[in-house]
Parts: structure tokens; C-alpha cells; sequence
């Protein structure tokens, strides 16, 4: 494809001969740094100073001890959500519903600290943690059945359901969950102490779920680079027809892939209200779920990038907050600049594959051909 | 600013192409090529996959631009930008693969490819005119799906003659033709030469050349590596300019068939593909020690039979299909390969192996059974040994084991995949083109590699086009025609005449009680 033609020479676009390693690892900080200087490019136009901008987004949230606290609290369920999704994506099995299963595993976990925390004791937080993963698989499930069964596209079904989740969620919060003494806000009573995941320093709200991640991190590296079952989902996801070759069943994969989407959904949904938030109120999430699907492909679905990226989404967040405080921007900042690193991303990624190469225009130099 | 050339003495030629280079990133695809049509001769571009066939001619028909060379269209230079100005000049081409929209009809095909716009009513009347007058019968109002693949070729070729060229290009025409579809295709091709039109034959099938070409380019390794009047030589000097050694023939040693292993009965499968085949009571024995072949045009029911045997379809009752005298035509593809059923398909990349994965994770495939998945872990080290003496064993030019399945040529990745099916030491091995893009010398190495896993007692199944491969190395030959199969009979007492015969589906098909008098 020829993109650009003035007298002479000209660019275009051609496709490379093999994909490049270089660009397949800095396209992610590449669309990262594109994203921040188009952000101040942007600030800037608003009237703000992008020096003051940059610090107050960046520098100080994370100035302080309970700021990086909050740098890993906020990192955690993107964590968890990505790398729960990202194995599903290279096998072909697009859940986009992790923020359904995220409260569908408050939902699940939060019901079971509620109402059997007192009876469990110290074993409340474990039955809550299995309860929320359970809750996240099983919300999972409804996508992964109707698509092994009648093949409906769990793309829509996972997403549909986020929205029924919620709506759940605040049903009970607002009906049969509520709490009595709660002067009739919606949401339920405070988890009691032992049904709350305990923080891992003082002076900040950063908790166990962080160490949850950091291990799925690690099984997840495991499971992709030396399991079958992770090698059938690559199988699956990069070559279809290789994988009925081969019989690789694509139930089994698609089955695999919401599980796992599912399961750490859950357990970041439960880390969540029994961490920070303390309750189950009708809004559980800023979005962490779908937040989750940039931070995958960032981390270009591996476990290593999914962690960087998420600390990267998580910064966007604190920055975002910080940013509408103190210069008075709006809250929708920070989405703004979520979009603008997917947008650059996916434009690095088309670097991989293909380069820009300066041509000498032959239009210049060759002299038009006769009509025969 | 025409420049005319001195033509010195006879006639201009009609295309003249002057140290024509093209380069795809570091693959160099044509390095200075010289090449030189006459009016009214029929040109054979001959030459291996790879050697650099298919960019020439994109660069003919302006698909491509040369980035060094000049071409002279009868005599003036011409820098050739598109398809559009290929046919402006005079080009025409006819490809291998046609694109043609089944649901639409003869006319409506060749009207959407022309570039002019014409009523409807005339160019049904212009395309019965030019079919009649070449001897291609076809008829304007028909829907392309109910057509053969030769009937296809045939709308190609009065697509192109409709805007009468004076250069026809056409690539492999007959890898989708019955004998005496070639045959009348030849005739068509030496008429139109005899009213002067000027012809470029692509193929790598010498006989053919032999037969019909005036003169041949061969073309090795992007470079011309020779210019020869087929008449004048032999396959094996034609094959030298090509190939740049000597090559053997294969042969196949008398040998004693053992018990059957694989067996079709009454195999009929509906087929879900509205332009599927779908395969109608077929019956098959394979026995140890022996190489069956089915012959046949693809699209005939070939990926529907080798999906049913596979396992990648399954069968409406286990029955259907016997391997090793286990009914398992309800079992998925990995459980009959445990049973020992090896195969190769057609499609390499994508189905065969995993373009983006190497060539050790791609011994995973199909090996998992075979020790390099164990307690659920793949087994990284055994599967990189696996492919590296797959490598070595099969002379098969990468990097190393640890280069992506898609970084292979066509040929050296079929030799991979072929290497690791047999490695695996199947009882039953089911093979589908064999050689199909593969260069003269490979596909050499993988039939031997047949009939050795023959002479140790595999039961073999060879599906394929090319009826002077399927000769070379079966026992018994087939024919599946419209979803129906013949009897297996001796390839020793076939013609290709017979064989021609029975791909348009002119027999009896197999029933149970002929396949023992067949299988002698």
C-alpha cells in the first residue's frame, strides 16, 4: 500500500518478510509513551501546565507509602481479571465479561462472609475466597455452556451478563441483603474482621489479593509455557483447523478458558469488597473488568506484560483521581486516556507485521506507458 | 514517448522481457530474467515451486513492479502498473485458483471481470460466439457451483479471450483437469496459437511441455537457467534444467499384502457445506504392506473422506470406518492415532502444523502420544530431539528445530510433516497430496519414503491429483467421482485413459462383494 507520493520519492507500507522481535516487545511502551505525550499534548491544550500535569498524575500518588499501597490495591483485580482472561484470547475464546464474574464472585463470596462468617470462624475467609472463585466460575459457565451447545457468541453473552450480575448485585443491596442498621443506604453490613482480607503492611489498604496475583502470575507463566492443557489452548487459538487435526477438543478449551476467566474474575471481585470497600454496595468496580481487556493486550497476553501493564492501568486510575482533585479536570480523564493506549497499541501492533519504507517514486522515473 | 526498437530482420516479438529483477525483503524472486514470446508461439515458463514462476508472471500482468529491468510490449517499452493496463495492452491471464463467485451465473461472473460495461443480453451472445468458435462449450445462464472445475477453467479462459488478447498467460492450467480435459484444453491452446496468439504456459509438468510448447524458459532458484525446445528433449534433460541434478526414479518392489487395516464400509456422510460433496456408500480396504490411491479432481469428496477417516468428521455409526479391525468412526481424531492411524493432510500450514509455532512444539501435534506430553506436561526437551531427528532424517532445510513452521518452504515443511507422521510409526497412514507444491526433488524423497513404509508393512492411502504420481507408487488405484468411489483395482491393469473415464464418474461403484476379487 503506497501512503504518501510527492515528486520522487514517496512511503509505503509493505508487509514484513518476518514478523519483528524488536517491535513485538517495545510496541507496548511505545503505544504507553504515545499515550502520555499525546495526554499532555492535550492538558496542555486545556491550559494546564504539563510539567505540574505530569507530577500530579504520576509523581504524587505514588509519592507516599500509602500511595503505593494504592498503586498495588487498584493493580490487583486488573491483575487478577487479565491474567484470568488472557489465556482464553490466545485460544480464540473472547470472555469480555470479567466484570460480571468479578461481581458475580462479590456476589458468591461476600453472601457466604455475610450470613456464615460468624458460624466459620477463622475458616470464613478461605470459604469466602472458594465461594467467590466458584461464583465467578459458575457465571463463567453460562457463556462457556451456550457456546459449546447451541454456539452462541459468548463475546455478547459474557458481556450481557456483566449487566445482569450488576443488576443482582444491586437487587440484593437494596432488598434482602441490606443492612438494618444501615439508615436504608443499599448496601449490606460490614464484613466482620474475620471475613475481610487482611492487608499486607499498615498505613496502607493494600491486601493478601496482591499476592493472590502475583501467584497467578507465576502459575499462569507455568501453565502457558509447559502444561498440554496450555499448549492445546495455543493450538487451539492460533490454528483451529490444526487443532481438530490434532483432536484437540474445543470444548475442552473453550470449558478451560472460561474457567479460568471466571475463577480469578471472582477472586478479584471478593478482594475487592472484602478488601478495600468492606461491604457490598450496588458499584463494586470502576470498571476494573473491562479495564482488564487493555491491560491484557498490553501485556501482549503474557503474564510478565500483564503485570507491568496492569501497574501502568493502575497509575492511570490514581492519576485520573488526582488530577480531577487538584486541577480540576474531569473524572473521565483517566478514560481518555485508557482509549488513547488501546488506540496506540493497536497501532504499534500493526508494526510488528508490517514497516514504513521511503521508495523512490517510479511515476517520477519511468515515462507513462502507451495505450495499445 | 514510444521508443521503437529496431527490430532487425523477421517479425517484432510480442513481449520482451530485459534482466527483469525482483526482490521480497531478503528472497530474491527473479534476478535478471530474460525471457522472449513470439507472436503466435506457445511459451512454457518452466521451473520448480519457488524458482521464481509466479512473480514473473505478476510482473507480465502488472500485479507486481520489477524494481530493476525493462519489458517491450511488440516492440515498445511499456512499464506495466496494473492488471487493468495488462489488458488494456493486451494480456490476458487465467489463474490457478479462479475466483469466481459460485452463486452467480457464467455471464454475471464475466460481466463483473470485464472492464468495460456490456448489456447483458449481448454478452451472452458474445460469450457463445467466442466458446463456439474455440471449441469451449458453455453456456452463459449456468450457475458456477454446478459446474465441474474444468467447465470453471473454461469460463476463465472465454473470460479472457473475450477481450481478445494477443498474450494469454496461464498458470498450472491443468492441475485440476482429467486427461482428456487436457487434452481438449491443448487442442483449444493450439488453435488460438494457430490465429496467432501468443501463449505463456506455466507448469512444472514435463510431459505436458513436451507435448505442447514451442519453446521453454526454465527457471531455477529466480535465474534462468536454461532455454530448450521441449520437443527436442527428454523429461530427464528438461528435469536437469530445473532441478540442477540427476534424478532417480522411484520403484516399487512385487510384495506380498498383509491383513487389512483399514476399512470403509458403506460409508455415507451428508455433508454440511452447501458446496460440499457428500459421500455416498463407500467402500475401501486397505491392507498392510500395500499403497492405495484414490485419484480424482479435489472437490469431489476428497476433504470430506479425509476428514470421515481422520476423525475430524465423525461418522453417523462406528462401523463405518475399521482401523486395524476396531470400528471407529465415533472416535475423535487423537484416539484413533492411538489406535496407530498417522496422517498427512493436504492443507500444511494451518492444519497440518501451527504457522507461529516451531517446529518442536509442532512435533507436539501429533506426537503427545508418542512420550512428548507425559503427566500432563509437555516435554520440551524429548519434543525438540523429536524434531531434530525428524530434520535430519528428512533432510529438511530451516534454521533448527526452533524455527516457526511458517518460516519452511511449501516443500520442506510437507517433508517435516510427512518426516513426523511416519516417525511416529503408524500402522495406517493416510496421505493426502503427497507432492502437491512440492519441488521436484522432495516429492522424490517423500514417495520414497511412502513405499519404504510400505516395504516394512504400513497400510498406506494416498489421495491425489496427480495421476503420474499415483501410478509411480500405488498397488491399487481408485477413483472418487461426485462422492462416489470405484473399485480398487491393480494400477498395473489401469490406463489413464480408464482413469479419465472414471473422474467423470463413468463407473460402477465399489459394493462390498467386489472389493475381494479387487483386493488381489
Amino acid at each position: 500500500m503506497r501512503l504518501f507520493e510527492a515528486s520522487g520519492w514517496g512511503l509505503r507500507l509493505e508487509r514484513r518478510p518476518r514478523a519483528s522481535r524488536i517491535m513485538r516487545i517495545v510496541s507496548s511502551p511505545l503505544a504507553a509513551l504515545a499515550m502520555v505525550i499525546t495526554g499532555f499534548l492535550v492538558l496542555g491544550a486545556l491550559g494546564k501546565d504539563p510539567l505540574t500535569a505530569f507530577k500530579v498524575f504520576f509523581i504524587e500518588p505514588v509519592s507516599s507509602l500509602y500511595g503505593i499501597g494504592e498503586l498495588l490495591l487498584k493493580a490487583t483485580p486488573l491483575m487478577l481479571c487479565a491474567l484470568g482472561i488472557a489465556p482464553g484470547y490466545r485460544a480464540n475464546v473472547w470472555n469480555i465479561g470479567a466484570e460480571g464474574q468479578f461481581t458475580a464472585g462479590a456476589i458468591t463470596g461476600g453472601g457466604v462472609g455475610l450470613f456464615y462468617g460468624a458460624f466459620l470462624a477463622h475458616w470464613a475467609l478461605p470459604a469466602m475466597l472458594i465461594a467467590a472463585v466458584l461464583g465467578g466460575m459458575a457465571w463463567a459457565a453460562i457463556p462457556a455452556f451456550l457456546r459449546t451447545r447451541f454456539r452462541t457468541s459468548e463475546i455478547f453473552v459474557s458481556l450481557m451478563l456483566v449487566y445482569i450480575a450488576q443488576l443482582l448485585l444491586s437487587y440484593l443491596v437494596h432488598g434482602p441483603w441490606r443492612d438494618p442498621a444501615g439508615q436504608n443506604f443499599p448496601q449490606s453490613p460490614p464484613f466482620a474482621d474475620n471475613a475481610l482480607v487482611p492487608t499486607l503492611f499498615a498505613g496502607a489498604r493494600v491486601n493478601l489479593g496482591f499476592v493472590f496475583a502475583l501467584l497467578l502470575a507465576g502459575v499462569s507463566w507455568w501453565f502457558g509455557s509447559a502444561t498440554a492443557a496450555g499448549y492445546r489452548l495455543r493450538v487451539g487459538g492460533s490454528a483451529p483447523a490444526a487443532a481438530a487435526y490434532a483432536g484437540i477438543s474445543e470444548r475442552a478449551n473453550i470449558w478451560l478458558a472460561m474457567m479460568i476467566g471466571g475463577g480469578a474474575a471472582g477472586l478479584a471481585g471478593i478482594c475487592e469488597v472484602a478488601g478495600p470497600i468492606g461491604l457490598l454496595q450496588p458499584v463494586i468496580s470502576p470498571g476494573y473488568g473491562y479495564a482488564a481487556i487493555i491491560v491484557a493486550f498490553l501485556g501482549r497476553l503474557h503474564p510478565l506484560g500483564i503485570v507491568l501493564a496492569s501497574l501502568l492501568m493502575s497509575a492511570l486510575y490514581l492519576g485520573g483521581e488526582s488530577a480531577q482533585l487538584e486541577l480540576q479536570l474531569p473524572s473521565s480523564v483517566s478514560g481518555l486516556f485508557q482509549g488513547a493506549l488501546l488506540f496506540f497499541l493497536l497501532a504499534a501492533e500493526l508494526f510488528i507485521n508490517f514497516r514504513l519504507r521511503r521508495v523512490r517514486s517510479s511515476r517520477a522515473r519511468v515515462p507513462a506507458p502507451t495505450a495499445a | 514517448m514510444v521508443e521503437q526498437l529496431a527490430s532487425s530482420g523477421g517479425a517484432v516479438p510480442r513481449l520482451v522481457l530485459q534482466g527483469i529483477s525482483k526482490r521480497y525483503g531478503d528472497v530474491i524472486a527473479n534476478r535478471e530474467v530474460d525471457l522472449r514470446v513470439a507472436a503466435g508461439e506457445i511459451h512454457a515458463v518452466l521451473g520448480e515451486n519457488g524458482a521464481g514462476k509466479s512473480t514473473l508472471m505478476k510482473i507480465i500482468y502488472g500485479v507486481t513492479e520489477p524494481d530493476a529491468g525493462s519489458i517491450q510490449w511488440e516492440g515498445a517499452a511499456v512499464t506495466i502498473r496494473s492488471p487493468a493496463q495488462a489488458r488494456r495492452l493486451g494480456i490476458g491471464m487465467v489463474f490457478q485458483h479462479f475466483a469466481l463467485f459460485e452463486t452467480l451465473t457464467v455471464a454475471e461472473n464475466i460481466s463483473l471481470a470485464l472492464d468495460e460495461r456490456v448489456a447483458a443480453a449481448q454478452l451472452a451472445a458474445r460469450i457463445r460466439s467466442v466458446s463456439e468458435r474455440y471449441g469451449l462449450p458453455i453456456d452463459p445462464q449456468r450457475l458456477v457451483h454446478s459446474m465441474s472445475v474444468g467447465e470453471r477453467q473454461r469460463v476463465e479462459i472465454v473470460r479472457c479471450l473475450l477481450q481478445s488478447p494477443r498474450l494469454l498467460i496461464m498458470d498450472e492450467p491443468t492441475s485440476v483437469l482429467t486427461p482428456q480435459a487436457v487434452r481438449e484444453l491443448f487442442a483449444t491452446l493450439r488453435r488460438l496459437a494457430e490465429e496467432g496468439l501468443s501463449i505463456l504456459y506455466i507448469s512444472h509438468k514435463l510431459d505436458e511441455i513436451r507435448e505442447l510448447c514451442d519453446t521453454a524458459t526454465v527457471l531455477r532458484n529466480g535465474r534462468v537457467s536454461g532455454t530448450a525446445i521441449p520437443r527436442q528433449e527428454s523429461n530427464a534433460s528438461l528435469a536437469r534444467l530445473m532441478v540442477g541434478t540427476e534424478l532417480k526414479e522411484c520403484h516399487l518392489e512385487p510384495h506380498e499384502a498383509g491383513a487389512i487395516q483399514l476399512e470403509l464400509i458403506a460409508l455415507t456422510l451428508a455433508t454440511e457445506d452447501p458446496f460440499g460433496t457428500a459421500l455416498r456408500n463407500l467402500n475401501l480396504r486397505v491392507r498392510s504392506g500395500e499403497i492405495v490411491g484414490i485419484a480424482g479432481v479435489s472437490g469431489n469428496g476428497q476433504k470430506e473422506l479425509q476428514a470421515a477417516i481422520s476423525g475430524e468428521t465423525l461418522c453417523e455409526e462406528r462401523g463405518m470406518v475399521r482401523l486395524c479391525g476396531q470400528q471407529v468412526g465415533r472416535l475423535n481424531p487423537a484416539q484413533r492415532r492411538r489406535l496407530g492411524f498417522g496422517f498427512v493432510p493436504e492443507e500444511r500450514l494451518g492444519r497440518g502444523a501451527v504457522p507461529g509455532m516451531d517446529l518442536a512444539d509442532n512435533s507436539v501435534l501429533t506426537g503427545a502420544g508418542a512420550g512428548l506430553v507425559r503427566h500432563g506436561l509437555v516435554q520440551r526437551d524429548a519434543a525438540r530431539a523429536f524434531a531434530r531427528a525428524t530434520i535430519a532424517e528428512f533432510s529438511v532445510v530451516c534454521e533448527s528445530e526452533q524455527a516457526r513452521a511458517d518460516s519452511l518452504s511449501g516443500g520442506n515443511l510437507q517433508k517435516f510433516i510427512v518426516g513426523r507422521e511416519i516417525r511416529l510409526a503408524p500402522k495406517v497412514l493416510l496421505v493426502a497430496q503427497p507432492t502437491w507444491g512440492v519441488d521436484v526433488g522432495s516429492s522424490l524423497q517423500i514417495r520414497q519414503a511412502l513405499i519404504d513404509l510400505r516395504q516394512a508393512g504400513v497400510a498406506v492411502l494416498v489421495i491425489s491429483e496427480e495421476l503420474d504420481e499415483l501410478f509411480a507408487i500405488c498397488d491399487r488405484l481408485a477413483v472418487l467421482a461426485a462422492g462416489r468411489l470405484s473399485v480398487g483395482v491393480p494400477s498395473a491393469q489401469l490406463s489413464g485413459e480408464k482413469i479419465g473415464q472414471w473422474m467423470t464418474g463413468g463407473f460402477e461403484a465399489a459394493a462390498c462383494a467386489d472389493l475381494e476379487h479387487a483386493a488381489v
